[in-house]
């Protein structure tokens, strides 16, 4: 059992990359770097494959595996150690984190071989993938947050690569200062759940829900006080409303770190931080179906921004909120498999679309405009047929993979709660629709662009190759959860189904056997093949077409009768002014006005400075005695001693 | 023949103290001022035989020898600064005595 | 009113007179001579308390060699009437008050203190006189260190003496 005994090693080979390439990189040639980069991701998920295997001898009364290497902070009854935990969840997020991020980096390759700094990308790409195993492998709350933070650190570090950008600084800071008030939240939830368990230790705290008796069992108040807390470091991580803000500025940052932070990983850390804590929030109904509530609202918002967008990372920036949202609907209705789910499928096509979206723009020459776009479907030949099956995935068309996960998303939404699923299902059908829209604009019709000013050509091998993998996966992937109806496996259920019920509280277990035998398999099919959401789906597909290659005209001639909402859309909603103007010019001004100009200058630099001007004024008085007068100095010397004889004779009472 | 108590002496000697004291602040010819410091002097003095007498010990009396000594070497070398003084800066007045300062 | 009071008071009224004589006096020669006038004043007091010895030394060393010594230079630098200068404002302001407290403190105090009423309570009623005899023995044995210590001050202050009085060649 090596690796399961050596967990460490999963850790410690991207971040001993990180290390290389970052402190000795600089001297490195660019095949030394990408060679020592992607070594160590792809020994990381040679680590996992050798995981997999050991994890399947396991018996079922052995997992979670849990190591405990060290103790790292002991303080009275605080004890957090360095330990790491192996169960189903955990090896699904492993495998999407290694093999998404091992692809990106073979993609790096090419896609910024003319950059400066190749061997700091890289560095921070190693790093990144470091804080994000720590966060999937942490067995309790607070490592798990030091991946957290670690992974929103390279996130800035990554957004902010071309540092000498006005736009990319400002978006890296947006995006480290918006997840750190969702973190302070998550802080705040840490604190509590520790004061209410003694324990940060998932294993402990979830023990504890089970076995104390009903009478001395937490009060729901405080659980679901705790899951809203840490709620809301997901909503900043995972960029729900109202602290989406962040992401699609995040766009400024070189395509490839799109494609894993913002797409497959970092945002996905607070979909699994929930599915991990799922029996918190089983018990907590109030904050599960504010998790669903948010979850459905971002789904649908986010997908009418995408509706307009012109720049192509932009679209795909909202896609990615809004396919979130899906994730967070899908756990907070209590289906935690199918958000898992949802989230490995949308790792393996969002991280195509963006893969394939940064092949464009290569091809493109650094333009990011879809008007500026049109008939490259003949000259990226290997790009477009990836991005458009990426595309059938996220609609939500049958047989690829986004169809399985939707679909089980919006089922048991339905059961839940018809408003959530007329959300989700309307936001299914503008995904749909955004999405083809994007393909069309970008790939069919005549090109938009000057010929002679733009060489289009295909990417480098290490560019598509990676393209193909995923689009594989898009197809593919879907299938290990589909239902037995239609010929899958209902593998994936199955498969992470102790994670979800070893914890769960009595009731839950019953109602998630009841959900599934439901029709007969035959009826089933058929329902599922013209259920609802493949309805909205093929009729999103219809309208893009109908929009963008039919009749061309017609959008613009929407946009002008329906002027007022289509700017409202257009500028995001004015959130980020919104923002601005109610939060970030307040801060600014009582920073200026009176942390600094009252508190600094006037009361530290006051006291500092007044203790200053006393010494010297006291100074200054006391120096009037030394007149040279000897008269003076006789009298002085007269009062001394007169002084102390009297403290002598009668304060002191030496002599009696 | 009845004893004169002790603490007669002793208040005497407290005001010829005192009156040392007022000389030395009050007067403004440094000769005169050492003369108040004699007087100071001359006041512990009484106090220390009066002390003597009243444990019945010498070692008062002895401490009195040794102090006469000392005000005598000490008046020689003081009249002798007071003479130098003098001789540069041409005034006995105490006051005018002024370069001692910053 | 025995004998010895009447000369105590007759000493006391003088010493007390002569320290006045010397606050108010205008001429420092008359300063001079109205210390001279405390210290034989003094000197009786010690003969009244038995210590004849010390008196004598009063007189021939205090009197007779410092006091001839003040009056010397006294006479040498020609001291005058001193002028009333004014520069001092704290020796104006704080030096009779504080010579009076100090009076009056120490005087209760030596009047009226543990001490003083032990002293005046308990006191062992002997009129003998210290003999020469006793005092020289205490002086050559038990303090025969600061008697030569002081033997050798004394050299110091003459050395110093001459070289200070000495005029720049």
């Amino acid at each position: 059992m090596f690796i399961l005994d050596h967990l460490w090693i999963i850790i410690a080979l991207p971040l001993l990359g990180a290390a290389i390439n970052g402190l000795l990189g600089k001297n490195f040639s660019k095949t030394i770097v990408n060679s020592v980069a992607i070594s160590a991701i792809a020994l990381a998920f040679l680590s996992f494959a050798e995981l997999v295997r050991e994890f399947a001898q396991l018996s079922a009364g052995q997992i979670p595996v849990v190591k405990t290497y060290f103790t790292w902070i002991t303080a009275g009854q605080f004890k957090v150690d360095f330990s790491l935990q192996v169960d189903q969840l955990t090896i699904i997020m492993l495998g999407v984190v290694t093999f998404v991020s091992l692809l990106v980096h073979i993609y790096s390759i090419g896609y910024m071989a003319h950059e400066e700094g190749y061997y700091r990308f890289f560095s921070y790409l190693n790093l990144f993938v470091f804080f994000m195993l720590t966060l999937v492998l942490a067995a309790n709350v607070v490592l798990m947050f030091v991946g957290w933070e670690g992974v929103g650190l390279c996130s800035y570090l990554l957004i902010g690569f071309w540092f000498l950008k006005q736009s990319a600084i400002s978006a890296g800071k947006k995006a480290f200062i918006t997840t750190r008030l969702g973190d302070f939240g998550f802080t705040i939830g840490i604190l509590l759940l520790f004061w209410t368990f003694k324990s940060v230790d998932f294993g402990t705290i979830f023990k504890q829900l089970v076995s104390t008796p009903p009478e001395a069992a937490v009060p729901t108040g405080i659980l679901t006080t705790i899951c809203l807390l840490l709620f809301t470091g997901a909503v900043g991580k995972s960029a729900q409303l109202p602290l989406y803000v962040w992401l699609p500025d995040a766009m400024e940052g070189p395509t490839p770190v799109s494609a894993l932070i913002h797409a497959a990983t970092m945002v996905t850390a607070g979909v699994y931080m929930i599915a991990r804590m799922n029996p918190l929030f089983s018990r907590a109904p109030v904050a599960m179906f504010v998790v669903a509530l948010v979850g459905a609202l971002t789904a649908f918002y986010a997908a009418t921004i995408g509706l307009v967008q012109t720049d192509i990372k932009k679209v795909l920036a909202y896609s990615t909120v809004s396919q979130l949202g899906y994730m967070f609907l899908g756990l907070g209705v209590g289906a935690y498999a199918s958000g898992v789910f949802h989230l490995m499928t949308h790792a393996f096509f969002k991280g195509l679309l963006f893969l394939a979206a940064g092949s464009v723009i290569h091809a493109m020459g650094g333009d990011q405009e879809m008007p500026h776009m049109g008939g490259l479907r003949s000259k990226i030949p290997i790009t477009f047929w990836t991005m458009f099956i990426a595309t059938f995935a996220i609609a939500g068309i049958p047989g690829f993979a986004g169809f399985f996960s939707k679909d089980e998303i919006l089922e048991a939404a339905r059961a839940s709660n018809p408003f959530l699923w007329a959300l989700g299902l309307i936001g299914a059908g503008l995904t749909s629709f955004y999405m083809f829209r994007l393909i069309f604009l970008t790939f069919f019709g005549k090109p938009r662009y000057d010929e002679h000013k733009v060489h289009v050509h295909e990417s480098p091998h290490s560019m598509t190759v990676p393209l193909i993998f995923l689009a594989i996966l898009s197809t593919a992937g879907g299938w290990v959860a589909a239902p037995h109806l239609v010929g899958g496996t209902e593998y994936f259920d199955k498969f992470l189904h102790p994670v979800f019920t070893m914890y769960a509280p009595a009731a839950t277990v019953g109602a998630e056997g009841a959900a599934e035998a439901v029709e007969a398999p035959a009826t089933m099919l058929l329902h599922a093949l013209t259920g609802w959401p493949v309805i909205i789906a093929l009729a999103g597909l219809l309208l893009a077409w109908w929009f963008y290659i039919k009749s061309p005209q017609t959008p613009k001639k929407l946009a002008d009768s329906l002027r007022a909402p289509y700017t409202l859309v257009l500028h995001k909603y004015y959130v980020d002014e919104l923002y601005n103007a109610a939060i970030i010019r307040p801060l600014l001004w009582i920073s200026t006005n009176v942390l600094w100009h009252v508190v600094d200058e006037g009361m530290i630099d006051g006291t500092v400075n007044g203790v200053a001007r006393v010494a010297r004024d006291s100074g200054r008085e006391l120096r009037e005695i030394q007149s040279g007068n000897a008269r003076s100095y006789a009298t002085w010397v007269v009062i001394g001693a007169v002084g102390v004889t009297v403290l002598m004779l009668g304060l002191w009472g030496m002599v009696r | 023949m009845s004893i004169i108590p002790i603490s007669y002496y002793l208040v005497l000697s407290a005001i010829l103290f005192g009156l040392g004291i007022v000389a030395f602040v009050f007067k403004r010819n440094v000769i005169t001022l050492f003369m108040g410091i004699e007087l100071m002097l001359n006041a512990v003095n009484l106090a220390f035989v009066a002390f003597a007498r009243a444990h019945n010990q010498l070692d008062g009396l002895v401490f009195v020898f040794f102090v006469i000594v000392v005000a005598a070497a000490e008046s020689a070398v003081g009249l002798a600064i007071i003479i130098t003084v003098y001789q540069n800066r041409q005034t006995l007045n105490s006051e005018r005595i002024n370069l001692l300062k910053f | 009113m025995t004998l010895p009071f009447i000369v105590f008071f007759v000493c006391a009224f003088l010493a007390v007179l002569g320290a006045l004589t010397l606050i108010l006096a205008r001429e420092p020669i008359h300063s001079a001579l109205a210390l001279i006038l405390v210290m034989v004043s003094l000197a009786v007091l010690y003969l009244l308390l038995g210590a004849e010895f010390t008196a004598a030394v009063q007189v021939i060393v205090y009197a007779g060699a410092i006091m001839v010594l003040f009056v010397f230079v006294i006479m040498l630098l020609n001291a005058g009437v001193e002028e009333r200068t004014d520069y001092s404002k704290l020796a104006k302001f704080a030096g009779l008050p504080l010579g009076m407290f100090l009076i009056l403190f120490l005087a209760h105090w030596m009047a009226h203190s543990f001490i003083g009423q032990q002293i005046a309570n308990g006191v062992a009623g002997t009129n003998t006189s210290v003999s020469t005899r006793d005092l020289s023995a205490q002086l050559f044995q038990t303090y025969l260190f600061p008697f030569e210590a002081t033997s050798i001050l004394i050299l110091i202050a003459i050395l110093g003496a001459l070289v200070l009085a000495k005029k720049d060649e």
